[in-house]
C-alpha cells in the first residue's frame, strides 16, 4: 500500500503552511520522511532551492528542519535547561553548558515570545510549556523549518492562544512552519496556504484567503462509498442497553481526554463513532469496557450502576453480557505464544464450557469448539494449534471477533474492526456484525475510517476533542456535516 | 567515651566500608545508565583473585591493581555484550557472571597455585601500607589511628565519592550518562550513542570493582581466599539502592553498613538500654532488612533510573 | 524469550546448542589449565553414571535442583525472575526440620512426613510471598528483594542453630538429631524392603516427590484455570488486564507456589539425607535451579532432564576431583556459568544463528 503517492508540496519561506487529512491520510508518512524517519521511493526534496538526500534526523536537524512530536521527547527528571542542553553541549563541564546556552536561550525566548522556566525540572512542568520546550530545542539548533504534528492535541484553549502567538511570531520572522492538524480552525487562523490530503494522495491546494472551513471539510473527506450499504436502512433500536453519563478522564498528564460524555447504546442498533484518532474515542472504549475507570461519569449495563468510584472491571462487564473487540490485537486481543484455541478462552476462562468447576480446562472441548468457530469465521489456516501470531491480521481480528460473537453478547463494543484486515475478510465482518445487530445486540462501532461508520451505523456520532459534538442518523450524514464536525466546527 | 574504642570502631568502620562504598559506586554509574548490576560479586572476587595471584606471582602492587581491574573491566564488557549489543536480559548475565567468575577463580587457583584454591601469600613489600605509620603514636588512636592511618585505597574510595559526583552532576559527560538511564530514546535522538554511553559507564564500573577487588587482597588479607567476597558485592548493591542511587547517599550508606559490621561482634552480651541484649544475627541481618524496607516505601520512597533493565532498541 | 524458531527446536534444539556451546567454553579452560578435556568429561560420565552408587547421588542432586527449577520457572511463566530459590529453599529446610524435632516424638512416619513436608513448603511459600507481595503492592523490585531475603535467611539459619537449636554442651552448629518417625527412607532401603540390592547413597524417596511436584507443576499451568490465569499474566499483561486477570494477584500466587516448590527441597536434604538441621544444605542450589530452569526452558520436563544433567556434572565433578589432579568441582560451578549465560542471557544470540542455520538445511534438504 502506497502511504504517499506523487506527493508535492511546496512551502514558501516564513510561512504558515497547514497540511490536513484524515487518518491515513498520509501527512504523518509524508513528515517522517522530510525529517528523515522513512526514505522516499521516488521524488526529490529541495530545501532553499537545493535538492537534499535526508536519511535520518541528524541530517534533517542539519538542514535546519525540526519536528515537535506529539509524544515529548523529555527527560523528566532534568531541568529544561539540561533538556535542551543534551546533545548540544558547548562546553564540557556543564555549569560553562549551562551558562553559555542560558544566554542564547533567553536571546531566544525574547524574540519569539516563547516562555519556559529553563530551571523547573519538567516533570513539574505541564503540557504546554513542554511542548514550548521542544520548540525551543529544535529552534536552538538552528531549526529554519518547523514542523509540528498535531500540536493543539494537548492543550487547553489558552495554551492554544499562546502557542498560536509565538508560531504567528516566528513566522514573521522568517521560519517556515509547516502545522499539521485536522482542526480546520487553526487551518484557518493561522495559515497561508493549506493541502489537503486523502488516501495518500494531494486532493486539493489552496491558498486559505480563498477558501473555507465548508470547502476544506467537503475535501478532506470526499465523496464516501458506503460498502455494502446500498441503500439500507437504518434501524430504530429497541430498549436501551447501555447508558453512560457524564464520562469525563484524564491522561497522566492531567491532560482531560473525555469530557462529559453521554451516550445510549439500544437493542438492534449499531452507533458508529466517527473523528479523527486521539479524539477520545480510545479512552471511551476502554471506560466502556471496564479497562480503566473515569473521573466522573455513570454508567448503567444490565440493571445495574456504576459510578466512578465503584467502576465496572472487565470481568463484571462480561458476566452482565458485554463483550469487547479491542482496538490494539497484539497487545490485548490475544495472547500472541497462546496457542489458538487458548486465545479462544481469553476472558472466559471461568465459562463451564472452557473450564469445570474444579478449575480443570476442558482442552479437548475447546479445541473443538475453536476448531467449529475458525470453520465458520473462515479462519486460515485451519489449525487451533498454532500460535496465535503465526496467523496475518485479518485472520487474527475474526478470531478475536469469533471468541467474542459466540458468547452471544447483549453489547459488543468494537474498535477499529477491519484496522490491517484485507479486503475479503472485510466484508464478511461486516456481515457478521450485522447479523449480530439483527439478532438484537447492541453495538458500538469506533473507527477511524469514515467509510466503515457509514456503512455499518444505524446512527453516527462525532467526537471531536474528548466531546461527542453531533449526532445524527445515517441517512442524514452528508461529507461536508461530518467533516464540519470531526474538524471541531457546529454542532449538528 | 573510651578514645580507644571510638577510634578502633571507626577505623573498622572504615576498613569495612571501603570495598563497599567501591562497588556500589561502581555498580551506581551502571545502573545510573540503566544496566542493572547484579554481577559486582562476581567482578569483586574476579578481581581479588587477579590481585593475589598477580601480587603473589609479579610482586608488583602496580601490576596486581592493574590486572585487578583489567579483569574485572572484561567482565563489565561480558555483561555488556550480552546486555548492551545483544538485549540479554540483565539480571541473568550478572547471575552468570557471579557463577563463573565463582567458579573460574576456583579452577584457575587451583591449576596454579595448588593450594586449594587459595594464592600464595603475597609479601608485605607488594601489600598495601598504611600512609602513615606513626598516625597512632603521633595523633592518639581517634584522629591518628582512625583518621589518617589508612592505606591509600581507603582514601581513595572517600575521593572517589565526591570524583563520582563531580563527574555525573557536573560534566557533559556524566549528563548524558544520567539520561541514558531515564530516558534512552531521547538521548539517541539527540544524536548521542546510546551503546557508546553505556560501554564507557560500564568500563569505569569495571575499573572501580577491580579496585576494590585489590582492597581485599592487598590490604585486608594477604591471599585470595576462595569465596572471599562472602556476599559484600550485595551489600554494596544494597547500599547503593538504599543511598537512592546517589553518590553520597550510598557513601553514608556504605558508612552504616561499615558501622554496623563493625559494632555487630563488639556488641555480643552487650545489653542496650531499652532494649536489652541484641544478637548478632540481627544486627548482621540489618543492612538487608534496612533495604527492604526502603524499597518498600516505609522510609522514603527510593526511585531507580527510569531506564532501568530494559535493552534500549531502536524504533523508526 | 520468543526465539521465532519452530517449537519442536525452541524446545529442543536450542537447549542442547547453547549446552553444546558452553562446554566448548569450559572444555578451552580446562585445556587452558593443562588437563585432557575428553579425560575429564570420561570420568564425570564414568562418575556420574557408570556405577548404580554413582547413579544415585546423581539422582539425589537432581532431585534438588528439580524443586529449585521447578521453583524459578513457575515464576518465570508469570513474568518474574525468582534468585531467591536459596533462601526459600534455606526456609524448607527449617520448616521442615522444625516440624521434624517439635512432633518427631508423637507422631508415626506415615503422619509425621506429610507433614514435614508442608512445613517446608509453607516456609519457603511464606519467604517467597512476601517479596511477591511487597512487589506487587509497592512496586519494590523482586530481584533486589529476594537477593535480600537470601542472606536473611542464611542469617536466620544460623541464628537458630547457634541459639536455639544446638543441643547444651555441643560446639557444632547442628540441631539435635530427627527421630527415625523423622527420616525420610533413603531409596536403598527403600528397594531393600523389596528384596532388591542397590548400594547406599544418599538418593531417598523425595525423588518421587520431586517427580510429582513436576508432574503437579505441569498440570498446573497447562491444564487449570488458575495456571492459564498465571500465563497469561506473564506472557501479556496487556491481554490479561482486557481478560479482568489482575496482575498483582497472580504474582503474588506465583511467588507463594515457588516458594513452596523450593521448600520442599527440604525433604531432599534435612529429612531425606541429614537428619537433622545444619548449616549449607543447600550450598547454591537455589542459582541452579536458575540454569535448570533456562536450559529446561521453564517446561517441567526439560527441568527434569536438565535437572539429571546437573546432578550429574555435580557427582560426576566430585568423582573427577578425585581422580584427576588440580581438578576441583568448581569447574561443574564454573559450567554452570555458562549455561546461564548462553541460555539466559546471551539467548538472542544463539538463536538467529540456529534458526539460520535451519532455514539453510532446510534449503538443501
Amino acid at each position: 500500500m502506497q502511504a504517499n503517492d506523487e506527493v508535492s508540496l511546496q512551502v514558501a519561506a516564513g510561512s504558515v503552511h497547514a497540511i490536513v487529512g484524515e487518518n491515513g491520510a498520509g501527512k504523518s508518512t509524508l513528515m517522517s520522511v522530510l525529517y528523515g524517519f522513512h526514505t522516499a521511493d521516488r521524488g526529490t526534496i529541495e530545501v532553499d532551492g537545493r535538492p537534499v538526500q535526508i536519511r535520518n534526523p541528524h541530517e534533517a536537524i542539519a538542514l535546519g528542519i525540526g519536528m515537535v512530536h506529539q509524544h515529548f521527547m523529555l527527560v523528566e527528571p532534568f531541568s529544561a535547561l539540561d533538556n535542551v542542553l543534551l546533545g548540544a553541549e558547548p562546553h564540557v563541564l556543564l555549569h560553562r553548558a549551562e551558562a553559555e546556552l542560558r544566554k542564547r536561550l533567553y536571546a531566544l525566548m525574547l524574540s519569539t515570545g516563547l516562555k519556559v522556566d529553563l530551571d523547573a525540572t519538567v516533570a513539574d512542568l505541564p503540557v504546554g510549556d513542554r511542548q514550548r520546550l521542544e520548540i525551543l530545542k529544535a529552534l536552538v539548533r538552528g531549526a529554519r523549518i518547523l514542523i509540528l504534528d498535531e500540536p493543539t492535541a494537548v492543550l487547553t484553549p489558552q495554551e492554544t492562544e499562546t502557542l498560536f502567538g509565538v508560531l504567528e511570531r516566528l513566522a514573521a520572522q522568517g521560519t517556515t512552519i509547516l502545522l499539521i492538524t485536522h482542526k480546520l480552525k487553526e487551518v484557518m487562523r493561522l495559515a497561508k496556504r493549506v493541502t489537503v490530503m486523502r488516501g495518500g494522495r494531494v486532493v486539493h491546494e489552496t491558498d486559505v484567503a480563498q477558501t473555507s472551513i465548508e470547502q476544506l471539510a467537503a475535501a478532506m473527506v470526499g465523496r464516501k462509498v458506503a460498502i455494502g450499504r446500498d441503500g439500507m436502512a437504518a434501524r430504530r433500536g429497541g430498549e436501551v442497553r447501555l447508558r453512560a453519563a457524564g464520562l469525563a478522564c484524564q491522561d497522566a498528564l492531567g491532560v482531560p481526554r473525555l469530557q462529559g460524555v453521554s451516550l445510549e447504546l439500544r437493542a438492534g442498533q449499531i452507533v458508529g463513532i466517527a473523528g479523527v484518532s486521539g479524539n477520545g474515542q480510545s479512552e471511551l472504549l476502554e471506560l466502556l469496557a471496564g479497562l480503566r475507570a473515569p473521573e466522573a461519569g455513570t454508567l448503567e449495563l444490565a440493571g445495574r450502576r456504576f459510578g466512578a468510584a465503584q467502576w465496572l472491571d472487565p470481568h463484571t462487564a462480561r458476566e452482565l453480557g458485554l463483550a469487547h473487540v479491542p482496538e490494539d490485537r497484539q497487545a490485548r486481543a490475544m495472547v500472541m505464544d497462546f496457542a489458538a484455541w487458548e486465545s479462544a478462552a481469553l476472558g472466559y476462562e471461568d465459562r463451564a464450557d472452557v473450564s469445570s468447576g474444579a478449575g480443570w480446562v476442558q482442552r479437548s472441548a475447546l479445541r473443538r469448539a475453536t476448531a467449529a468457530l475458525m470453520e465458520r469465521f473462515d479462519v486460515r489456516p485451519r489449525n487451533a494449534e498454532l500460535r496465535c501470531r503465526q496467523f496475518s491480521g485479518g485472520n487474527q481480528q475474526k478470531l478475536v471477533l469469533a471468541r467474542e460473537l459466540s458468547r452471544g453478547p447483549k453489547v459488543l463494543l468494537v474498535g477499529q474492526p477491519t484496522r490491517g484486515v484485507d479486503i475479503g475478510a472485510i466484508e464478511f465482518i461486516y456481515g457478521q456484525l450485522r447479523q449480530l445487530r439483527d439478532a438484537g445486540c447492541a453495538l458500538l462501532v469506533v473507527s477511524s475510517e469514515l467509510d466503515e461508520i457509514l456503512a455499518l451505523a444505524d446512527r453516527v456520532l462525532v467526537m471531536h476533542a474528548g466531546r461527542i459534538v453531533g449526532e445524527l442518523p445515517v441517512a442524514q450524514c452528508d461529507e461536508q456535516k461530518l467533516g464540519l464536525m470531526m474538524a471541531g466546527e457546529v454542532a449538528a | 567515651m573510651d578514645e580507644v574504642l571510638v577510634g578502633t570502631v571507626l577505623a573498622s568502620t572504615l576498613r569495612v566500608a571501603t570495598p563497599l562504598l567501591l562497588c556500589a559506586l561502581a555498580g551506581l554509574l551502571s545502573e545510573r545508565a540503566g544496566v542493572i548490576d547484579i554481577g559486582l560479586e562476581g567482578k569483586m572476587l574476579f578481581a581479588a583473585f587477579a590481585a593475589g595471584a598477580a601480587g603473589a606471582a609479579l610482586g608488583s602492587t602496580v601490576l596486581a591493581i592493574g590486572l585487578a581491574c583489567g579483569v574485572a573491566v572484561l567482565l563489565s564488557w561480558l555483561h555488556g555484550l550480552a546486555c548492551v549489543s545483544h538485549r540479554g536480559d540483565q539480571v541473568v548475565s550478572g547471575v552468570a557472571i557471579n557463577l563463573i567468575a565463582a567458579g573460574l577463580t576456583m579452577v584457575l587457583g587451583i591449576a596454579w597455585f595448588r593450594q586449594g584454591g587459595q594464592t600464595p601469600p603475597v609479601s608485605d613489600a607488594v601489600r598495601l601500607q598504611p600512609l602513615w605509620p606513626g598516625a597512632s603514636e603521633a595523633l592518639g588512636p581517634l584522629f591518628g589511628g582512625a583518621l589518617l592511618g589508612h592505606d591509600v585505597l581507603v582514601y581513595a574510595a572517600l575521593a572517589l565519592v565526591p570524583a563520582v559526583w563531580w563527574l555525573l552532576y557536573r560534566t557533559r559527560f556524566g549528563m548524558r550518562l544520567r539520561a541514558v538511564g531515564e530516558k534512552a530514546q531521547m538521548v539517541d535522538a539527540a544524536g548521542v550513542s546510546v551503546p557508546r554511553l553505556r560501554y564507557a559507564a560500564l568500563t569505569l564500573n569495571g575499573l572501580l570493582c577491580g579496585l576494590a577487588g585489590s582492597y581485599l587482597v592487598l590490604a585486608q588479607n594477604a591471599s585470595f581466599v576462595p569465596h572471599m567476597t562472602a556476599g559484600r558485592g550485595f551489600m554494596a548493591l544494597a547500599a547503593m539502592i538504599f543511598g537512592k542511587w546517589h553518590p553520597v547517599g550510598a557513601f553514608w550508606a556504605c558508612l552504616l553498613f561499615g558501622f554496623l559490621d563493625a559494632v555487630a561482634i563488639r556488641l555480643q552480651g552487650v545489653a542496650l538500654p531499652g532494649i536489652g541484649e541484641v544478637p548478632v544475627a540481627a544486627i548482621q541481618a540489618l543492612p538487608y532488612v534496612l533495604t527492604v524496607v526502603l524499597l518498600a516505601g516505609f522510609i522514603g520512597r527510593a526511585v531507580a533510573p527510569a531506564e532501568l533493565g530494559r535493552p534500549y532498541v531502536k524504533e523508526h | 524469550m520468543n526465539s521465532g524458531l519452530p517449537r519442536w527446536a525452541d524446545l529442543g534444539l536450542l537447549p542442547l546448542f547453547n549446552l553444546g556451546l558452553a562446554l566448548l567454553v569450559a572444555g578451552v579452560v580446562v585445556v587452558l589449565v593443562g588437563q585432557d578435556p575428553w579425560r575429564v568429561l570420561a570420568a564425570l560420565l564414568h562418575g556420574a553414571f557408570g556405577t548404580p552408587r554413582g547413579i544415585g547421588y546423581t539422582l539425589y542432586y537432581a532431585t534438588t535442583f528439580i524443586f529449585t527449577g521447578l521453583a524459578v520457572a513457575v515464576a518465570f511463566h508469570a513474568g518474574l525472575f525468582n534468585i531467591g530459590g536459596e533462601g526459600q529453599a534455606i526456609l524448607g529446610g527449617i520448616g521442615t526440620g522444625l516440624v521434624g524435632l517439635w512432633l518427631g516424638a508423637w507422631l508415626p512416619a506415615w503422619l509425621l512426613l506429610p507433614l514435614m513436608a508442608l512445613g517446608g513448603a509453607l516456609a519457603g511459600l511464606a519467604w517467597a510471598a512476601v517479596p511477591g507481595w511487597l512487589q506487587a503492592r509497592r512496586g519494590s523490585h523482586i530481584v533486589i528483594t529476594t537477593i535480600m531475603f537470601n542472606f536473611l535467611a542464611s542469617t536466620l539459619l544460623v541464628w537458630l542453630l547457634v541459639n536455639k537449636l544446638k543441643p547444651a554442651g555441643s560446639m557444632a552448629p547442628e540441631s539435635a538429631p530427627l527421630a527415625e518417625a523423622a527420616q525420610l527412607p533413603s531409596l536403598h532401603q527403600a528397594l531393600a524392603a523389596f528384596g532388591i540390592e542397590w548400594p547406599a547413597s544418599p538418593l531417598n524417596l523425595s525423588l518421587l516427590l520431586a517427580l510429582a511436584a513436576a508432574l503437579g507443576v505441569y498440570l498446573l499451568l497447562w491444564r487449570t484455570r488458575a495456571g492459564y490465569r498465571l500465563r497469561a499474566v506473564g506472557s501479556s499483561p496487556g491481554a490479561a488486564a482486557y481478560a479482568g486477570i489482575d496482575p498483582k494477584r497472580q504474582t503474588v500466587l506465583a511467588m507463594m507456589i515457588a516458594g513452596a516448590l523450593a521448600g520442599l527441597v527440604g525433604m531432599n536434604e534435612i529429612a531425606g539425607v541429614q537428619h537433622k538441621l545444619l548449616l549449607e544444605y543447600v550450598g547454591g542450589a537455589g542459582f541452579t535451579g536458575i540454569a535448570v530452569a533456562l536450559m529446561g526452558r521453564n517446561h517441567p520436563l526439560g527441568i527434569v532432564l536438565a535437572s539429571v544433567l546437573f546432578g550429574a556434572l555435580f557427582q560426576g565433578g566430585a568423582e573427577v576431583a578425585f581422580e584427576v589432579p588440580g581438578f576441583s568441582r568448581d569447574m561443574v560451578v564454573m559450567l554452570q556459568g555458562f549455561i546461564v549465560l548462553f541460555s539466559g542471557a546471551m539467548a538472542y544470540v544463539a538463536a538467529p544463528l540456529l534458526a539460520r542455520a535451519l532455514r539453510v538445511g532446510r534449503a538443501h534438504g
